[in-house]
């Protein structure tokens, strides 16, 4: 059992599997909220659906951050190329895979309540539809910061 | 790049000239209506809600017709038919519809009518369809529902609640009624909620067998018909057959009009043409022989409006400038690329009075940002090929969905650009496809370099890049102050902050704190190091000093909103991290570009791997594009608008509405033009 705390590659999987997890059960609720409230401006209105399309996908970016993670991680790892890590090394790619993995999941809820907001902006005044798109894009900063950090720290490990 | 310069124009005419005068402002389309008077005094408004709201009405039915056409003959279009536009009609064939117009709209009428005639005759078929229904638990009994019985004989019809046999009905009667003995039950149906039986007793004993039935929760039916069920379904149904023959019938006819669709459209538009013309009629003050009427023109069309209109139909007109305090609408001009960014521009708000069209250097930053942020050549010249194929195929397209495309166009080729300088072309799919299938590695190498080995190079140039964006919006924001007169405003609240940021930015590059990051090793002279303090430190107290300089002597204030303004700088560092979303959606193409060609090739090489290659293939880089051009679009904007608008632009203008034809089908060819 001790065994499998002190091998790295668990550590370094354990890391991939949380920025994956996290990011995308945040983006799955984000984007499945907007989703709602879409769904509801097109039974009013079909022709804004590209429009309310556009403020669904906002939050599934997250996801996305948390796959490109944990990508670059699975090939640095040994498992799609690299080489197996020592255990500091593991414990270090565990940290790195963090910050995606909370962040993302914190922001993309976030961002999925203001997409839900933004939506009904573009029901109410489609012609606003920029502003409306702003909202929910100023949430996903904290999302590419927490990325940039992540991607960052696991290149120069 | 500018906001066209706005008059005002005003005149007064003869009534008698009212009409074409209309017509030729509604024509030119160059002119909006703001009525302003400064003494109504004398003048009338003429009431015509009542032909507008005619002519509308006429416009809808129209449209209605058009809507029940394509129902029952529908006309065949394309998926992108919406990116056609209207099609340009010749003046002849316009004034030949206007002509007919009364016909027109009979054929109209006629449509709206035998659509209601259908509507009518389908619920006719399905209260039959209904009947039926209820007729289907009779069926099994030879006489009317309403049948009494014969001289000597009573039957009892009805219905019993729950399932119930034969045994339970005749235990029933001789529980509450023991005396009965000549008795006949018959169950002729059974269905979920009912017992449907048919009981023959002798006459005179006919009230007592009720009420035993009753006490069981027997009922009589609610509508009986003396018809015998059987025969009854068969009338109802020839009913129905008929019922349906005329029904397609009448589809059919309607279907026969589908060649007055353009007709449809033609008295449509030009209803709505008149409803506009009367909505502006309805705001004219007039008196007895004369109307005056007034609005915007943009400044290069006014003198020609001007004497088109004083020479041809005798109007007293006169164009005067803006007045300080009136707020004229904004009308955007530029060329055919800088055009391209004003959806863009649009989204935010139009300019606002005296500030200055930002458009067309916002449109060369948005394309080089785009590029940058989608970065795959494949990818670029996707979009560009497609954009290119739709701008050709459809000239007529709407202005503004033209404008848009135009715009990915040239993003696409940006795209394009700094994929080869990335050397992304699918990702790695050229390295991933020569590995996999033909056993050696090629690929094209990056021009530049490749983000995914050097982030942190990228990360300091989409830094640099992010202040090259900024420090031009604050150069326009000096513009602005310079062209308005207000040098001292210009040397403060730009020419400070430059300094003291530029002076940061030469402080911190030969900074360790900066060598550790980038990997690079700047080593300035030391003039120049000594060069960077000074210009930090003047700035920095110019600022602190002179932001609050409208506060002239109370200088405990004017320090204190120094500071405040001073520490808008961690605003500057925010403002320029952000720039890092450069660098994580241009790896974000790449490395999800990336993970789909290896899912691709983990087949392995042969025939079979490479259908399976070529199908994970399509589908994935489908995926991804769609996914990075949402991605790489709203970003853009977001830098657009926060970075780059927040330091010089709010926006708030008003779009410039001229009083002209807002048709919906077609286009009227005009000879004359001005």
């Amino acid at each position: 059992m001790s065994e499998l705390f002190t091998n790295g590659t668990v550590w370094a999987l354990l890391g991939v599997a949380l920025a994956v997890v996290l990011s995308g059960c945040g983006s799955a609720y984000g984007v499945g909220v907007a989703g709602q409230a879409a769904a509801g401006v097109v039974t009013e209105d079909p022709s804004k659906f590209a429009k309310v399309l556009i403020m669904q996908l906002l939050p599934g970016t997250q996801g996305i951050y948390g796959l490109l993670v944990a990508f670059v991680t699975l090939s640095r790892i040994g498992i799609l190329g690299g080489s197996e890590p020592e255990l500091v090394k593991g414990l270090l790619i565990f940290a790195a895979c963090l910050p995606i993995g909370i962040v993302g999941l914190v922001s993309a809820i976030h961002q999925g309540r203001t997409s839900v907001a933004a939506i009904g902006i573009v029901a109410k005044k489609p012609e606003q539809f920029g502003k409306a798109m702003l909202l929910p894009a100023m949430v996903e900063t904290y999302a590419i910061l927490a990325l940039l950090v992540s991607i960052l720290a696991i290149f120069s490990i | 790049m500018a906001v066209l310069q706005m008059q005002r124009i005003s005149m007064c005419a003869l009534k008698k000239n009212r009409k074409a005068i209309l017509e030729r402002l509604q024509e030119l389309g160059a002119m909006e209506i703001d009525i302003r008077l400064e003494d109504d005094s004398g003048y009338r408004t003429m009431d015509v809600s009542n032909s507008r709201a005619t002519f509308e009405k006429q416009a809808q039915t129209a449209d209605r017709a058009l809507d029940i056409l394509q129902k029952y003959a529908p006309e065949k279009t394309g998926m992108l038919s919406s990116l056609a536009g209207k099609p340009l009609i010749d003046k002849a064939l316009f004034e030949t519809a206007v002509q007919n117009q009364e016909r027109y709209v009979e054929t109209a009428h006629q449509i709206v009518d035998l659509d209601k005639q259908v509507a009518e005759k389908t619920a006719a078929v399905q209260k039959l369809k209904d009947q039926m229904e209820a007729l289907v638990p009779w069926l099994g009994l030879p006489v009317p529902v309403s049948f009494r019985g014969t001289r000597k004989t009573a039957v009892l019809i009805g219905t019993i609640s729950g399932t119930i046999s034969l045994e339970e009905v005749y235990g029933m009667i001789g529980r509450f009624a023991p005396e009965i003995e000549a008795l006949d039950v018959e169950i002729i149906s059974v269905d979920r909620d009912f017992t449907y039986l048919a009981v023959i007793c002798l006459s005179k004993e006919a009230q007592t067998v009720e009420d035993a039935l009753r006490a069981g929760g027997f009922a009589k039916p609610a509508q009986a018909v003396d018809k015998v069920p059987t025969l009854y379904r068969e009338e109802l149904q020839s009913q129905a057959e008929m019922l349906q023959k005329e029904i397609r019938a009448l589809q059919q006819e309607i279907g026969g009009f589908s060649d007055s669709r353009q007709d449809l459209r033609l008295v449509s538009d030009y209803y709505r043409m008149r409803a506009e013309k009367y909505e502006v009629l309805g705001k004219l003050p007039q008196t007895a022989n004369t109307f005056a009427l007034s609005g915007y023109v943009p400044a290069k069309d006014g003198e020609r409006i001007l004497h088109e209109l004083s020479d041809k139909y005798d109007a007293a007109v006169e164009l005067e400038d803006i007045k300080e305090d009136e707020e004229a609408p904004v009308l955007l001009k530029n060329n055919s690329f800088t055009e391209s960014g004003e959806g863009v521009l649009a989204s935010f708000g139009f300019p606002a009075k005296g500030e200055i069209d930002p458009t067309a250097i916002m449109t060369v930053f948005y394309i080089f940002l785009f590029g940058l942020m989608l970065s795959d050549a494949a990818y670029g010249l996707i979009v560009s090929v497609v954009c290119g194929v739709l701008l050709k195929k459809y000239p007529r397209m709407g202005m503004n969905m033209r404008k848009s495309i135009k715009l990915f166009f040239w993003c696409g080729l940006s795209t394009l650009f700094w994929g080869v300088m990335f050397g992304g072309y699918f990702g790695d799919a050229i390295n991933v496809v020569s590995r996999t299938f033909f056993g050696h590695e090629v690929g094209i190498p990056a021009l530049w370099f490749v983000p995914l080995d050097e982030p942190m190079r990228l990360l300091v140039w989409a830094m640099l890049f992010g202040l090259i964006h900024m420090y031009t919006g604050m150069i326009l924001k000096g513009y602005m102050y310079i062209r308005d007169g207000k040098y001292m405003d210009c040397i403060c609240d730009v020419g400070l902050w430059l300094l003291l940021l530029t002076g940061l930015v030469l402080m911190l590059v030969p900074s360790s704190i900066f060598a550790s990051v980038s990997q690079m090793i700047i080593v300035f002279p030391e003039p120049v190091n000594l060069l960077a303090k000074g210009m930090a430190i003047v700035g920095a107290v110019g600022i602190l000093l002179m932001s609050g300089r409208r506060k002239k002597n109370n200088w405990g204030l004017r320090l204190a909103l120094g500071a405040y303004d001073l520490y808008g700088l961690t605003s500057w560092l925010s403002d320029v991290l952000s720039y890092s979303r450069l660098l994580a959606l241009g790896l974000a193409t790449g490395v999800i570009a990336s993970v789909f060609n290896q899912m691709g090739s983990m087949f392995g090489g042969g025939v079979l791997g490479a259908i399976i290659f070529i199908i994970v293939f399509i589908i994935g880089h489908t995926f991804n594009i769609g996914i990075n051009l949402l991605g790489a679009y709203v970003h853009t904007c977001r830098l657009q608008y926060v970075e780059f608008f927040g330091k010089f632009f709010e926006g708030g203008g008003r779009e410039f509405h001229p009083f002209r034809s807002n048709t919906k089908y077609v286009e009227v060819k005009e000879e004359t033009r001005i």
